[in-house]
Order: C-alpha cells, then sequence, then structure tokens
C-alpha cells in the first residue's frame, strides 16, 4: 500500500454534495483488470464533453471549461475540497483508484460513505473529515484566492491554511498507523492466523452446515 | 443486562479477535464474486504467492457484462461483443479453474445477478457472514445474515484470510407499520424510507427493518428493501428470521439436510433482536401513508409519490439541498412542480439484484397481460435475475404474457441497470427502471432513471408515462 504522511498542495474545490462512485468513475472504465490508468478518466461525465469509452485516448477529446479541475488555478491540485457524503454508492475501488491516479492524495469533506472510506485508505488515500461550517469558510477562501495550498499532516493529524490557522482532525489509530508506515493489511492479519484458525475450529462444531465439506448427518 | 439486536448477535458470532484502536477481525462464511471487482484481487493473490484460505467458502457468477439478447447468450462468452467485456469476463472463468473457486459460467442454468443466486441456491443462509464485491450484497440481510459490501482490496483479504477488518457499526430499527395499501410494493416501501431518511441517512449503522408491514412481506420483498439500504448510506440491512425465511430456504442446493436442517433451524430461531434490544436510532413509518413512489432527480432520496409533483428547488431552504436539486431538475429535463404523471418515458427496464425475482415479474405481468407498450416506448425488456427464474417464468407462461405486449423477454444479468453490457439509455432519454440508482450517466451517458416497481414500471410502459397502478386495479 502506498504510504502517506504528509501532503503540501493545490486545493480544487468539488461544491457538490452526495458525488457518488458512478460521477468519480463510470462504469465503463470498470471494465479494466488493472489497478492502474484510471486518472485520465475521473469525472468522466464532468470533464469531457463527450462520451467516453475504455481505452481511448483522451488528449483530443472536447473538456468541459467550466468543470473545476479543467481550470488552469487549479491544474496540478493534490487536495480535493468537496461537500457532504462523498463517494456514495457503488463498492468500486476503482474511485480511489481514480483520484490517485490523476494526482490527488487527500480528500477533505464534512462526511464520507462507508464503504469508498475503507477503499481509500486501504489505497494510501487521506480522507479528512471537518465539521461543515469549516468546510464553508475553506471554499470561501480556496475560492478567494488563486494559488491556495493546504498542508495537510497525518502524524499530527493537522491541516494547516496560508494563513496559518490550525485545522486539526480525527482519524482511527489504526487506519493512521497502516497508512503512515505503507503496511498491507493482509500480512497484518495473517499474524493472527492461530487465532483465525482456533476460531474457525470452534465455528465449524457449533454450525457445521456452514461448512459444505462437514459432512451431513 | 439491556437485550441484544439481532446486528449484535451476528457480529458477537463472527468476532475473532477485537483490537485496542476499536478494529476487529470477523470470520467470513460466504464471499460471493463477479467479473468487475474481482481480477485485482485475484491478481493480488498471484503477486503474493497466496492461496484462497477457504475454498468451499466462494461462490463466483459472472453478471455485470454479460449479454442479454438470446443470440448472443447462445454462443457462450463468444457472444460478448465488447472485447473489454469480454477479457473481464474470461478472467473470471479462467481465475476460478487456478484458484478451484466453484463458477456458474455464463450459459449456466444458475448463472444470474449475484445477489439473486445466492439465497435461491441456498448459498446465503441465516446467521452467515456474506461479503462480495459490490455494495448490493446488502440484499442477503433479509435472511439475517451479516451481509455487506467491499471493495477490491477487501475480496482479496478476505479470500486470503477468510476474516474482514470491520469496527462494528451502530444500531438502527426502521419500522414500517400497519398493512401496504393494494398496489404498493417492498420497493415503495423502501424509497420511501430513503426519501424520509436520506441518502446518507443510514452511514455508520446497520438497520434492522421491522414491523408488521416488513414481517408480512415475502422473501422476495425483503430483499428488495435490504438491497437498498446502502440507497440509504447503510452498508446493512437485516430482517429477522422467522416461517417465511425458513419455508423459503427447506431443499435449496446449498441449505443443510435432514439433522443439520433441524439443528440449524433451532440455530436460526434465535436470529432476531431480543425484546428490550436498544438501537441506537429508530425510524417508524406508517404503511397506510405509503403509496406508490417514483424518483425524480439524481440521488435514490429525490423521490415522491405518484400524486406527487416534482419539487420546486426555490423552496428548498439549505444551500447545499437547494443547488443540488436544481443541477439534478436540470439534468432531469424536469420543471420545478410538474406532476409526476406528466413524466413522459422512453424506456422501460424491469430487472436488476432489487426487482428481478419471480414475484417481481409476476407482478408485472399481471399488469401487462392482455396489454400493449404504447407507440412512444422506444424499448420495454424484462430482464430475469437468474437462469432459473427465466425458466420458472416461462413454466408460468409469463414471458408470453410479456412479450404479447410488446416487451422484450432476455437473459439474466445485471443488464440496464448499470450498462455495462449493450443495454443502455440513450442522453436524455426517461426511463422507468425497477433498479436501485438513478444516479447521473449511470445507465447510459445522459439518460435519465426513474426508480420505480415492476406494477410501475408495467403500467407506465402501457401508458407512456406514469399512472398510479392502483386506478388500474380498480378499473
Ligand atoms: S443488478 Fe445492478 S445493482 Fe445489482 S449487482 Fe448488478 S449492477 Fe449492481
Amino acid at each position: 500500500m502506498n504510504q502517506f504522511e504528509r501532503a503540501q498542495g493545490i486545493v480544487a474545490p468539488l461544491d457538490r454534495a452526495n458525488v457518488d462512485t458512478d460521477l468519480i468513475i463510470p462504469k465503463q472504465f470498470l471494465k479494466s483488470i488493472k489497478r492502474t490508468g484510471f486518472g485520465v478518466n475521473l469525472f468522466d461525465e464532468l470533464r469531457y464533453l463527450d462520451e467516453g469509452y475504455p481505452g481511448q485516448d483522451c488528449t483530443n477529446r472536447p473538456l468541459n471549461p467550466d468543470f473545476v479541475l479543467n481550470q488552469p488555478r487549479y491544474q496540478g491540485a493534490s487536495v480535493l475540497l468537496t461537500r457532504r457524503n462523498f463517494g456514495c454508492g457503488s463498492s468500486r475501488e476503482h474511485a480511489p483508484w481514480a483520484l490517485e491516479d490523476f494526482g490527488f492524495r487527500v480528500v477533505i469533506a464534512p462526511s464520507f460513505a462507508d464503504i469508498f472510506y475503507n477503499n481509500a485508505f486501504k489505497n494510501g488515500l487521506l480522507l479528512v473529515t471537518l465539521p461543515e461550517e469549516t468546510i464553508d469558510r475553506l471554499f470561501a477562501e480556496v475560492e478567494a484566492n488563486e494559488g491556495y495550498r493546504l498542508d495537510v499532516d497525518l502524524e499530527n493529524q493537522r491541516v494547516t491554511t496560508p494563513s496559518g490557522e490550525i485545522l486539526e482532525f480525527e482519524v482511527d489509530a489504526f487506519r493512521k498507523h497502516c497508512l503512515l508506515n505503507g503496511l498491507d493489511d493482509i500480512g497484518i492479519t495473517l499474524q493472527d492466523e492461530d487465532a483465525i484458525r482456533v476460531f474457525e475450529a470452534k465455528h465449524r462444531v457449533a454450525r457445521p452446515w456452514l461448512f459444505s465439506d462437514s459432512a451431513q448427518a | 443486562m439491556a437485550g441484544q439486536t439481532l446486528y449484535d448477535k451476528l457480529w458477537s458470532q463472527h468476532l475473532v479477535k477485537e483490537r485496542d484502536d476499536g478494529t476487529a477481525l470477523i470470520y467470513i462464511d460466504r464471499q460471493l464474486l463477479h467479473e468487475v471487482t474481482s481480477p485485482q484481487a485475484f491478481e493480488g493473490l498471484r503477486l503474493a504467492g497466496r492461496k484462497p484460505w477457504r475454498l468451499d467458502a466462494n461462490l463466483a457468477t459472472p453478471d455485470h457484462n454479460v449479454p442479454t439478447t438470446l443470440k448472443e447468450r447462445a454462443e457462450g462468452n463468444a457472444g460478448i461483443k465488447d472485447p473489454v467485456s469480454l477479457i473481464q469476463v474470461q478472467t473470471l472463468d479462467d481465475n476460478c479453474v487456478e484458484f478451484g473457486i466453484e463458477e456458474f459460467k455464463i450459459n449456466d442454468p444458475r448463472q444470474g445477478i449475484v445477489h439473486v443466486v445466492g439465497p435461491e441456491q441456498g448459498a446465503t443462509l441465516p446467521g452467515m457472514t456474506v461479503v462480495c464485491g459490490d455494495s448490493h450484497t446488502a440484499t442477503h440481510g433479509a435472511f439475517a445474515a451479516l451481509a455487506h459490501g467491499i471493495g477490491t482490496s477487501e475480496v482479496e483479504h478476505v479470500l486470503a484470510t477468510q476474516c474482514l477488518l470491520a469496527q462494528k457499526m451502530k444500531n438502527m430499527q426502521v419500522r414500517v407499520e400497519g398493512e401496504l395499501g393494494v398496489g404498493v410494493t417492498a420497493k415503495d416501501a423502501v424509497l420511501a424510507i430513503i426519501g424520509r431518511i436520506g441518502t446518507a441517512g443510514g452511514t455508520g449503522y446497520a438497520i434492522e427493518f421491522a414491523g408488521s408491514a416488513i414481517q408480512g412481506l415475502s422473501m422476495e420483498g425483503r430483499m428488495t428493501v435490504c438491497n437498498m439500504a446502502i440507497e440509504a448510506g447503510a452498508r446493512v440491512g437485516l430482517i429477522a428470521v422467522d416461517d417465511t425465511t425458513i419455508e423459503y430456504l427447506a431443499e435449496r442446493p446449498f441449505a443443510p439436510t435432514s439433522d443439520q436442517w433441524q439443528a440449524a433451524v433451532a440455530d436460526w430461531r434465535e436470529l432476531v433482536s431480543d425484546d428490550g434490544a436498544e438501537f441506537d436510532k429508530v425510524v417508524v413509518l406508517e404503511a397506510a401513508e405509503i403509496e406508490p413512489q417514483v424518483s425524480w432527480g439524481t440521488s435514490p432520496e429525490m423521490v415522491t409519490g405518484i400524486s406527487g409533483e416534482v419539487p420546486d428547488p426555490a423552496a428548498q431552504t439549505d444551500d447545499t439541498l437547494r443547488s443540488g436539486y436544481t443541477r439534478a431538475l436540470q439534468y432531469m429535463g424536469l420543471a420545478p412542480k410538474q406532476k409526476i404523471t406528466d413524466i413522459r418515458l422512453d424506456k422501460v427496464f424491469i430487472g436488476s439484484c432489487t426487482n428481478s425475482r419471480i414475484e417481481d415479474l409476476r407482478e408485472a405481468a399481471k399488469v401487462a397481460r392482455g396489454k400493449k407498450v404504447a407507440d412512444s416506448i422506444k424499448l420495454a425488456m424484462v430482464v430475469p435475475g437468474s437462469g432459473l427464474v427465466k425458466r420458472m417464468a416461462e413454466a408460468e407462461g409469463l414471458d408470453r404474457i410479456f412479450t404479447e405486449a410488446g416487451f422484450e423477454w432476455r437473459e439474466p444479468g445485471c443488464s440496464m441497470c448499470l450498462a455495462m453490457n449493450a443495454d443502455k439509455l440513450g442522453a436524455g432519454e426517461h426511463c422507468a427502471s425497477t433498479s436501485n440508482r438513478n444516479f447521473e450517466g449511470r445507465q447510459g451517458y445522459g439518460g435519465r432513471t426513474h426508480l420505480v416497481s415492476p406494477a410501475m414500471a408495467a403500467a407506465a410502459a402501457i401508458a407512456g408515462h406514469f399512472v398510479d397502478v392502483r386506478t388500474l386495479e380498480e378499473a
């Protein structure tokens, strides 16, 4: 998994609530059997004026000039600022893959959908939850100041604004530990292999019908 | 001590280990796999030199990319015209062979949408933990199974360890009390629930659906309700075990038999929330107040009754809500205060893991019998959820009712629910759909989805616009 300690970067504001995973990466791109290459199709239906299809060269497609990521001032953004319930809808991990592949390292919002939240952390994409009022204020600051950047420090759980204001955020200890160290969940779980075997043996005795290889009476 | 909720019981029955940081390892009894979210997981196993922990816990079937016309399906995988889709389905086949996982292949009569296949086979049982790389895994909660959607990294994690890293959710109870009116279905109930609590209302919760209206539903109806728990933000939807659950499971191919069946049933009877169990949140709806629902916007919470109208964004006081409504109306091509019954349709889709089971098809057929699809409808299609549902429907003559009315009768798969295969909406087209998501572009680029029940979809196909099925039944 990708490691994450700190990111400093331009902030792109996506002023919209309930951004669903179909919007983040439309289904036609889920046909890939790889984990990479989704960045060019991130927000495909918002970003381009035509319909995209997988495997296409996107360099000559007509861009939607109104879409935030196409505006010159937000080029190179690595922090996405958005509204509540970001990432709702399907379980597709292609959503965080696409955000990362595009260059985002952090998404800041008042709330995130559950499955997306898990998927993002498993891929080294940091999600920062801040109160709605703070988000409102950040939107106003980003729009007022071209080149607005935030400094996001996971170790200390702080976001620092250009004026030096410090915004603290919560993140659970296990996820933080994995992200800071780039740890692979499977490796960690397999350290508990014995505990799993013990549980499994008991479970099999208590509920043999859950194991199709347990002989039926 | 306060009683336990159904969710609490399922959680503690599967708890392998709790960590100090609040995360836990829970044991997974069943993993369902399909072609879209599994290739990268198998690839991960291969790269790390790992093997699946327990083969018999896994069951696979392709569903998202499979074509639904008879001609294409007759050719098996070769009938998949899109080369990228073909690779994905082929990759699932290859991975199942390589790792030794049971798969119902494209033309196996048992193939279908994973969430239809699992329960139909008895591969979903009460008291199980069930996962799938698909958010609608919540469906299986209708059997009092702790079931939720996971991402691809988690699919790999479950394959490799038979466990999932999880955090305990909070408990919510949603009760629908009383009796649903004639012509009002499980789909209407769940849309009304989502309209009430919103698409993020269930975030962080496991929702247990209860109350007399829920208990009165068949297993098909219960699956429809739990299926859409995720549309209310909850990864998990649950319904307690009762006679309906047990009767449904008897003699299913993967269900226990003889002595084990008796022991299992005794165990399953415990899968109910105890009297006095405490929920963190309780929501109550009166069944009698629910009318047939139609979604008008681009999120499942943007829904209203058939006698209602499209809301006026200007009347919304919350800024985010107002701009969301404005954008939705623009995308949907609807005017504020337009009557729902004035929305004209171009296509009709009856199918998806929400509403493609036998009971759904029967309800739609009841409305379509002896009628004709309106000339203005370009395509009305019925896509059964599995090969077995299709056979059963054909044995009952439902296919004839549909085709005589002018519907296309298709082969099983996800089809136009998310349009990964050739079945899709054109830009600007309005569709009455029995699926679960009306997100922008979901059913095709620029397509406009309205979520409804099977009976409402069939009635809309015949009228060419939305109508209240209850008025048809009186006529
Ligand atoms: S029918 Fe639709 S919602 Fe259900 S699994 Fe298939 S694509 Fe997903």
